[in-house]
């Protein structure tokens, strides 16, 4: 493996996955420079319904916006962060997404446990590192770290810890925790 | 409407109405083609390097040029040139691959394109900690 010294481009994703309105763009944006990532996809039959489609019948192609931030380490070496698209009918994006990730953040909200259960499923069926931030919402935290470790049912060795996604911080911190928690893992 | 559907330097505010979708049908610039013409897939953190013989000439499509100056003084992952230029990923990809094909630019594949994690060594781990920790 090179080093990151060399003269090539070490450039290293991570995924930032949860529920719809759970932070995600505001993590990202908050850690990053933030921008978006369009990707234009064929419209199957299964996403038709979800989708308006009065008035414009012809349109067989739907536009995903995914966010998609920098963060430059030295000028060889930088962390893409992704956030992974909310809607089910995107799954087939994430497969792309986590190919070669060093890994997740997992957002999730206590208000709404459940909305997080996909991603970490889909993380642990792919032996894809990842760690579990709760964002407090307005600085109420109303759990601990291991109830939701519990409510979870998580490997003990998955760190979850409490952020508040608006803080850059607080963000930075859930990254640096990812990032030792890969490298305990490959130690 | 509410954009004028002339095509302009690569953008997004001119490339995109919400209700309508993309003013410039963006596979024309593709000549319709959705992936490229190469073998090589373009992975999101393929490192894009321009070969430094390259003159613009004969002139190259505005897209195509937007893509060779953005990676000009340091090679690019595909997903920056997406990002930056405001072009889809899959336009890129097809761009790339003629640019690839023509001899203007040269790729390094990210460390590993396996699906699954990818494990950098030690030594690139504790830099990113290290970094992370002086932002």
């Amino acid at each position: 493996m090179a080093s990151a010294h060399s003269d090539e481009l070490t450039a290293l994703k991570i995924l930032v996955a949860g529920g719809f309105g759970v932070g995600k763009t505001t993590l990202v944006g908050s850690v990053s420079e933030i921008r978006p990532l369009r990707t234009e996809e064929r419209l199957t039959a299964a996403s038709v319904p979800h989708d308006d489609l009065t008035g414009v019948t012809a349109k067989r192609t739907t536009t995903v916006a995914m966010d998609f931030g920098r963060i430059t380490l030295h000028d060889r070496l930088a962390l893409y962060l992704f956030g992974t698209p909310g809607q089910d009918r995107f799954w087939f994006l994430w497969d792309e997404l986590a190919t070669g990730a060093l890994g997740a953040v997992v957002l999730a909200d206590t208000r709404r446990l459940a909305d997080c259960f996909a991603a970490v499923d889909y993380f642990e069926h792919r032996a894809i590192p990842f760690v579990v931030a709760v964002n407090c919402f307005d600085g109420v935290r109303d759990h601990t770290a291991p109830q939701v470790a519990r409510a979870l049912d998580l490997d003990p060795r998955v760190p979850v810890v409490l952020c508040d996604a608006r803080e850059r911080a607080s963000g930075k911190d859930v990254l640096l925790t990812l990032v030792e928690h890969v490298a305990a893992r490959a130690a | 409407m509410t954009g004028d559907p002339r095509p302009g330097p690569a953008g997004p505010p001119e490339r995109y109405d919400d209700a309508a979708g993309p003013l410039v049908r963006l596979y024309a610039m593709t000549r319709g083609r959705a992936r490229p013409a190469t073998a090589e897939r373009f992975d999101l953190m393929t490192a894009v390097h321009p070969v430094p013989t390259y003159r613009d000439d004969p002139p190259l499509p505005p897209e195509q040029r937007a893509l060779l100056t953005r990676c000009r003084h340091a090679p690019a992952p595909v997903a920056d040139l997406a990002s930056d230029t405001g072009l889809p990923l899959g336009v890129v990809r097809v761009l790339l691959g003629d640019l690839l094909t023509a001899g203007l630019i040269r790729v390094t594949a990210p460390a590993t394109t396996r699906p699954g994690p990818h494990r950098p060594s030690p030594a690139v781990l504790q830099e990113v900690i290290h970094g992370l920790r002086a932002l």
